[in-house]
This record gives structure tokens, C-alpha cells and sequence, in this order.
């Protein structure tokens, strides 16, 4: 059973994680542990550092449309508060397994999670304007600002979201919030042929519609876009995006002003209960054969149809297929897997080649004592 | 600078080493011929290279830093060369590699909305590749010569940076030679470390890219531009708040006070208000009715906010005259001034008022006149601040201004710089914003990249400093040597 670290404060997080580092122990940095099986199967750590006491939501400039978030500041409670404001974080990944919602900032940040809002605001990596983190030595450091535009120094936290806790922990991060809109309108359309979905993706990615997000479902045999429009005129400005998916050969079009339920039936498609779980990225354009593989695969898929990343669910045995099905151009990361699966795989598929290199001297000068995580990332990191 | 009988027979050597990569004719030693490279866009900043050398392919590039590691000879890239930090401020006993000859368009795929192109091509020649259904947002006022290669260094903004985000948000893939030759493809989405978002405004000190993907995005349905003129910069700055409370995220939102005013509607006749204190320009893009209905409510939050004037644009040559006094402001300058100094510091929004009362309270203070041009969306100023250095003792009283209100702007929460990057410039600030412990972990990222420091060392960080043991044999430092720097 690890050490159970609960920092309340950043002084406390660092000297912990360097108490240990010095002792050659391993340090496991985890929020609400909602992910905490994703990354490579590795020995059990000899300490668990929490970040869930550092739950302070320090600032939220609500005329600067900025926030100070300390790491294990549950996001729902984070959107509760901006929300308050008509704000939101544009960060909309799902946080937890069924009606739990407890994922934390820290977390979402650290493992590269997102949502369907990916498709105008970006990732995380795009919201955060700053960040303070922990490193294996005890030294804080920050970097970035609180202010939308900055450009001074390194950008930190851009290599600290999606490292998977393997640099040092994140302490805190200030983010960029957008208005929340005063109104949405999703429409939807299916079809059971991926050369259909592909085209419709294809219309509405090129038209200047400045959707909200553009993803796309298939199961059992079957698929659906879905567009969301946000804004006063939504429901009004909604008719072309009907047509464009008529045009495009869907059926069923619709369109739907009451459509929290179809977005949080997305999120819930990037996790798998039981079954596997992989992140597919491939170019957009490509969208009909990663649809055509996971039909042949018998799996089920969410996605965000202009931006090539899919999640897709399938039998453990079949992921060979997939890949296969998929090309050499798409990468493919496993994220959920039956823990008797998880033991003997890669999920991070990557190939051995100067990136990886440069990876490694990354982690060294980061976390030179290897504390942070060890194992569980990209090439044994 | 002086040097040793070895070291110029090495350097001499490196020269025939270049000239056998690019030909005799991309290789540039004579003065004469290195005066036009001696700085970039903030020309106080001026060094002589040993060499500057212009490859035609990324193979050429590979093998010149390649040559330059074996040499061991720092050297410098350069894109068009109008940065305003001396960020491509030549190294005396380095190579300057302008990579402006590398300017082809590789592909263009709408359908997957990405654009490859080599670094040295303009900004501007993105958009039109991709035009007139598609376009690339970051746009900084120097895009009709600025690279992409440099954009990416600096991480570029723009006047529609507040809607559409910066150069980091739209880069998705990066070919680079890294300081020992080698070469890393980065791409966004790929698993692992963010090597591509570590890169972005890295500033030249992480490597060179010989290939960039860019991703783009349909032209709006619909521009609507308006100009609104108000008795003084508060009241302007009340309506910006006023227009970002409301939930409108416009295209660009941009103001200038009384000085700029002045300046750029004697250079241009645009028709700007000469009575006014403030000048808020606004433009609205997006789906036709959504741009409808905010323009009626961004008129009517500027009445509000107590505008005497607000002048919609009726056509595309009003919406161009309107832009016209604003891109101008800078260079009209030299109406008010024979020189200035520009600042990039930023500041949050809501701090506006304040930090432009300390600027004028430190104008006054200083004797000097300080001309206010910014994107007050994002809170991005731009005071230019004039001076004739041919009165005694006045570019230093600049200097001396310039850098207190960079220091006010951190005071007040914000940035050292916006958008045009910390360079050799303002990197004697950075500890204003940064602390030891901040700096030395920027230096990791840099010794993982560059372990050697030959990549446009001098630059960004406050003091030189090396990085400490790497696996592999000790090399000594070519600063180390001549004491200049010690190991970190």
C-alpha cells in the first residue's frame, strides 16, 4: 500500500515530492483518480501525492474573463462558480465514471482530456495561460501569467498538460474562460454509410457556420453527425446546418435546442466499462475508413469529425485489427483496457526514433531523481 | 571581437564548409554584404556575423547546423527579419541562417484544413494559398513580409488574436533540426511530451523549422466594422468592458489615444475624429445574424459608454479607410517624433484605466511624450514612446520610461510582452516577472533541446547560462572558455 501524501499547500506538495524523490521513492501525483489506470501498467508506487486539499479557486477575474485554479479543484465545481458569471472554462471532458463528476483541473490538465468543445476552443493546452508546478528537487516554479496573451519565457505548461505527472505535479494553472452563450441549437442526421458521414463532416468543417462542435457516433451498424451552434441567433441560424447535412445524403435530420443529454452521451463514449478503449488521431479527411475499420471491428466510436481524433471502443482481441484497418497514418493510444489486458500492453504505441530521444532528455532534466510517475508514460518515461 | 589563430582558422574552414553545402553564392562573409542582416526589426540592436548563409531546402539547413555543432559555432535563424525584439539578432562570432529562400507552399488541403509550408514564407502568402474560402487568423501587422518561421518562433498574435487565438493555437506540425543536426517531426496529437507546444515561441533557442503545418479556417460569413470616438481613453476603455461583459468575443478590438490619433490622421486622412481622446475600433465577424445583432449592441453600449461619435462602415473601402489609420499609427510616429521606443507589455483588461493614468503620470514625470496604440481586447499595449535622441540625455530618459512602464504593466498582473517576444530586448526584464527557481526551469527545457547552446544563445533568459552534466563526453563550453558564462 503506498504512502498517502495530502499536501494542503504548494510548499507542502514540493517538499513531500522531494522527500521522497531523495529517498528513491516513487511518487504517484493523482486528483480524483478518475484516470488513474490510464498509461502503461507499472509496479505500484511507493507514495500517492493527492492534490485534492489544493482545491482553492483562487481568482476568477470575471471582467478579465480569467481564473486561477489550484490542481485539485474539481472542474464541475469550477464551471458551477464561472457559470455563475455566464462564463465557462471551454473544457468539457467527461469527468468521472457514470453520474460521478469529480475529475479535477489538475487531472483534465495533466492527461490531455477533452470534449466536444475541443472543435472551437481547442484542448487544454489551449486554454492554459499559465501554470505552477512541483518538480522532483522541491523547486516551484511557474510560468506563463494570468493575462490571454503572453509570451514571456518558456511555455511550461504546454509540456506539463498531457505528461501524464511524469515532469513533476501541477500545482495550479490559470485558464481562459469564454462567454457562456445565451442559447444553442444542436442539429443531428444519420446515415449507415461512412462515405455519407465523411461528406457531411467534410460540408460542414469547410462552411463558415463557427460551430460550437462538430462531432460524429457510429454503433451497431449505424452513424450520426452532430453540430452545435452557439449563440442569441442559434436556433434561427440552425436551418443551414440542416440543409448542408441534406445535401450531404443524411437522414433523419433534426434539430434540437434542449441538447445537454446528446453531448453528455458523447462524452460518455470516450470511456468503456469493461471493453477497450483506444484514442484514435488520423487527418480529418480521412474520417470513412476510421469509420469502416470500426464497423469491421464490430465497435462503437465518438468523435470530432473535423479534427481526425476519435475514441473507439472494441473487444481487447480485436485491437490488432483495428490497427490494422486503420493505416500506418493513424495513431492510436489505449486508454481503457480490462486490467488483464492492461498488464501485457503498450497503450502509447510509440516508435523508438529521435522524438522519443528527445522525449527522454526531457523527463531527465525535469525529474533527474525519476520519481514522477515512473513507467506509465510514452517509451518507459 | 578578437580572436585566436585556431579559432579563425576554424571559422574559415566552417566558411568553405557552408559554401561547399549552398554554393559561393548563398554564403555571405563580406561586411558590405552583412550590413543588411546586422539586425532585425529594432535596428539599435546591430552585430556583424561571421557568416550569413541562405540554404534553399531543409537538407541544406540540416547540414549548416550540422557543420556549426561540429565547429562548434552558435548561430542564429532568421526569418524576413522584422521582429521587434532582436530575437534574430546576429551572434559576432556566429552564423546567421536566413531561411528566406525556403518559401514554397508544399500542400493545401481544405478538407483536412491544413496548409505545409516551408518557414520562409509570409504570413499573407498563407491566406492567399488557402483563399478565398479559407484563411490563417494570426495576423500581425507586419504580414505582408513576415514569416511563418518567425511567426512560430515568436508565437505571433495579432489585431484578431482575442477572437481566434495565436500562432501556438494553429500550428499542428513541425519538421525541426535540432542544434546537433538531428532532425524531430512534431506533431500535435502525437503521443508523448507537447514538443510542439514547448516549441512555439521558443524564439530560435530550441532549434530551426524547415516545415511547418498550419491549420485554417473558413473566412467569416460577415465583417462589420465601426470606429467610436470618445472624450478619453477611460471612457473607451468603459466600453470595451462594457462589450466583453455583454458575452461578445469581437473579430478585433482595437484602440488608440489622442497622440496616435493625431499622427495616423495626418499620415492617412482616414476622416478619425482630431477632438477626440480615444478611438475604439471594432469589427464584428462571424454568421450574418449573429454580426447583425451584436453590432446593434455593441452601438449601443458605446453610446452608453458615453462615445461622441460611433461610424459604422458601410462599405469594404470605409471598413479599409478605418483600418488604415490604425495599421498606420505606428510608422506615423515620425510625425510626433524622430524615434520611439514600442512596449509590449500587457496588462488584464480591467486594469486599463489605471495603468494608462501611470503612463501619462510617468510621461509628464520623464518630460516625454508616450502615444498609446493597443489591442484592448486582450489588454495588449503598445506605448511608443517618442524622443529626439539629439537632445542631451532624452534616449536614455526613454529608455529609462520605457522600461517602468513594462514594470507597471507587471505590477499590475500582466506581461512583460504580448506578442513580440522577449529577444535580446527584454530579457533584462524577465526577472521582473520570473523568478530564479521560474528561470532555471525554463533552462531545462532549453539543455534537453540545445545541451551545447549553440542555438541563438544570448537570447530570452537574463543571464547566460549553461547547462550542467548530459550523458555522453563533457564538451567545454565555447562561453565557458572565454568566461562568460558559467555552467548551470
Amino acid at each position: 500500500m503506498p504512502r498517502q501524501l495530502r499536501p494542503a499547500t504548494f510548499e507542502e506538495a514540493a517538499a513531500g515530492l522531494a522527500a521522497a524523490a531523495a529517498e528513491g521513492q516513487s511518487v504517484r501525483i493523482r486528483g480524483a483518480g478518475t484516470k488513474l489506470d490510464w498509461g502503461a501498467a507499472g509496479a505500484e508506487p511507493d507514495v500517492d501525492l493527492h492534490t485534492t486539499g489544493l482545491d482553492e479557486i483562487v481568482e476568477h477575474n470575471v471582467g478579465d474573463l480569467t481564473a486561477v485554479l489550484q490542481a485539485g479543484v474539481p472542474l464541475a465545481r469550477a464551471q458551477t462558480t464561472f457559470a455563475s458569471a455566464d462564463q465557462m472554462l471551454s473544457l468539457d471532458p467527461p469527468l468521472g465514471r457514470g453520474n460521478a463528476a469529480t475529475a479535477t483541473i489538475g487531472g483534465v490538465v495533466a492527461t490531455a482530456d477533452s470534449g466536444p468543445l475541443r472543435h472551437r476552443y481547442g484542448a487544454a493546452r489551449d486554454l492554459v495561460v499559465g501554470m505552477t508546478v512541483a518538480l522532483s528537487d522541491g523547486t516551484i516554479a511557474r510560468s506563463g501569467g494570468k493575462v490571454i496573451k503572453n509570451v514571456a519565457g518558456y511555455d511550461i505548461a504546454k509540456l506539463f498538460s498531457g505528461a501524464f505527472g511524469t515532469l513533476g505535479a501541477i500545482l495550479a494553472v490559470s485558464v481562459r474562460l469564454h462567454p457562456l452563450a445565451p442559447a444553442s441549437s444542436t442539429a443531428l442526421g444519420a446515415s449507415g454509410d461512412p462515405e455519407v458521414l465523411s461528406k457531411a463532416a467534410r460540408l460542414l468543417t469547410m462552411a463558415p457556420l463557427e460551430l460550437d462542435a462538430l462531432d460524429v457516433a457510429w454503433q451497431s451498424g449505424w452513424g450520426q453527425i452532430l453540430a452545435r451552434l452557439a449563440g442569441a441567433e442559434a436556433s434561427r441560424r440552425i436551418v443551414r446546418v440542416t440543409t448542408l447535412m441534406r445535401e450531404a445524403g443524411l437522414e433523419d435530420v433534426d434539430a434540437i435546442t434542449d441538447d445537454d443529454d446528446l453531448w453528455a452521451r458523447q462524452r460518455a463514449g470516450q470511456r468503456s466499462d469493461g471493453a477497450l478503449l483506444a484514442r484514435v488521431a488520423a487527418r480529418p479527411s480521412g474520417l470513412a475508413q476510421v469509420l469502416r475499420a470500426t464497423r469491421s471491428c464490430d465497435g462503437r466510436l465518438v468523435g470530432r469529425a473535423a479534427l481526425g481524433l476519435s475514441w473507439i471502443e472494441v473487444e481487447p482481441e480485436v485491437l490488432g485489427a483495428l490497427g490494422d484497418e486503420l493505416g500506418a497514418q493513424a495513431t492510436i493510444v489505449v486508454l481503457d483496457a480490462p486490467p488483464g489486458i492492461r498488464d501485457g500492453l503498450d497503450p502509447w504505441g510509440a516508435r523508438e526514433g529521435t522524438e522519443l530521444e528527445l522525449m527522454r532528455r526531457i523527463k531527465m532534466r525535469f525529474d533527474p531523481a525519476g520519481a514522477c510517475n515512473p513507467g506509465v508514460f510514452v517509451g518507459g518515461i | 571581437m578578437s580572436s585566436s589563430a585556431p579559432e579563425l582558422a576554424s571559422r574559415l574552414q566552417l566558411v568553405s564548409q557552408l559554401q561547399s553545402i549552398c554554393g559561393h553564392e548563398h554564403v555571405l562573409t563580406h561586411p558590405h554584404e552583412l550590413a543588411t542582416y546586422r539586425s532585425d526589426g529594432l535596428a539599435h540592436y546591430r552585430q556583424i556575423p561571421v557568416a550569413a548563409v541562405l540554404p534553399g531546402s531543409a537538407d541544406e539547413v540540416q547540414r549548416i547546423v550540422r557543420a556549426c555543432y561540429e565547429a562548434e559555432v552558435p548561430w542564429v535563424a532568421r526569418g524576413s527579419g522584422t521582429g521587434l525584439s532582436g530575437g534574430a539578432l546576429p551572434i559576432a562570432e556566429g552564423v546567421l541562417i536566413v531561411l528566406a529562400r525556403l518559401r514554397r507552399i508544399l500542400s493545401v488541403s481544405l478538407e483536412d484544413s491544413r496548409v505545409v509550408v516551408e518557414p520562409g514564407v509570409t504570413n499573407l502568402a498563407v491566406s492567399r494559398a488557402v483563399g478565398p474560402t479559407h484563411f490563417y487568423p494570426p495576423d500581425p501587422s507586419s504580414q505582408i513580409v513576415c514569416s511563418i518561421g518567425g511567426n512560430v518562433a515568436e508565437n505571433s498574435g495579432g489585431a484578431h488574436c482575442f477572437k481566434y487565438g495565436f500562432t501556438t493555437n494553429y500550428v499542428t506540425g513541425l519538421e525541426v533540426v535540432l542544434s546537433d543536426g538531428e532532425i524531430v517531426q512534431l506533431e500535435r496529437d502525437a503521443p508523448g511530451y507537447d514538443l510542439l507546444g514547448a516549441f512555439v515561441g521558443s524564439e530560435g533557442t530550441l532549434g530551426v523549422t524547415t516545415k511547418i503545418t498550419l491549420r485554417v479556417i473558413p473566412v467569416p460569413q460577415s465583417v462589420r466594422t465601426l470606429v467610436a470616438f470618445f472624450e478619453d481613453t477611460g471612457a473607451a476603455g468603459e466600453a470595451v468592458s462594457a462589450i466583453v461583459s455583454a458575452g461578445i468575443v469581437p473579430g478585433a478590438i482595437e484602440m488608440m489615444d489622442r497622440l496616435s490619433i493625431k499622427a495616423a490622421e495626418e499620415a492617412t486622412g482616414a476622416g478619425y475624429r482630431l477632438d477626440a481622446g480615444a478611438a475604439l475600433l471594432v469589427e464584428l465577424d462571424g454568421p450574418d445574424e449573429e454580426c447583425t445583432s451584436r453590432l446593434e449592441q455593441v452601438m449601443a453600449l458605446c453610446s452608453r459608454t458615453g462615445a461622441m461619435d460611433v461610424r459604422v462602415a458601410l462599405s469594404d473601402e470605409e471598413r479599409a479607410l478605418i483600418w488604415r489609420a490604425r495599421k498606420a499609427a505606428f510608422a506615423a510616429m515620425g510625425r510626433i517624433a524622430p524615434a520611439y521606443y514600442v512596449q509590449d507589455g500587457v496588462i488584464p483588461r480591467t486594469r486599463l484605466a489605471e495603468v494608462l493614468r501611470r503612463i501619462d503620470a510617468l510621461a509628464a514625470e520623464y518630460k516625454l511624450q508616450v502615444a498609446n496604440v493597443f489591442h484592448a481586447g486582450d489588454g495588449n499595449l503598445h506605448p511608443l514612446i517618442c524622443y529626439d535622441a539629439a537632445r542631451e540625455g532624452e534616449a536614455q530618459r526613454a529608455e529609462e520610461l520605457s522600461g517602468l512602464i513594462i514594470k507597471t504593466c507587471v505590477d499590475a498582473g500582466g506581461s512583460i510582452t504580448g506578442e513580440h517576444g522577449v529577444g535580446v530586448d527584454k530579457k533584462a526584464y524577465m526577472p521582473s516577472m520570473f523568478s530564479e527557481a521560474d528561470l532555471d526551469t525554463f533552462q531545462r527545457l532549453r539543455c534537453a533541446f540545445d545541451p551545447h547552446g549553440l542555438a541563438n544563445p544570448g537570447k530570452v533568459m537574463p543571464t547566460p547560462r549553461l547547462c550542467g552534466e548530459v550523458p555522453g563526453p563533457y564538451r567545454e563550453h565555447p562561453l565557458e572558455r572565454a568566461g562568460v558564462a558559467t555552467r548551470f
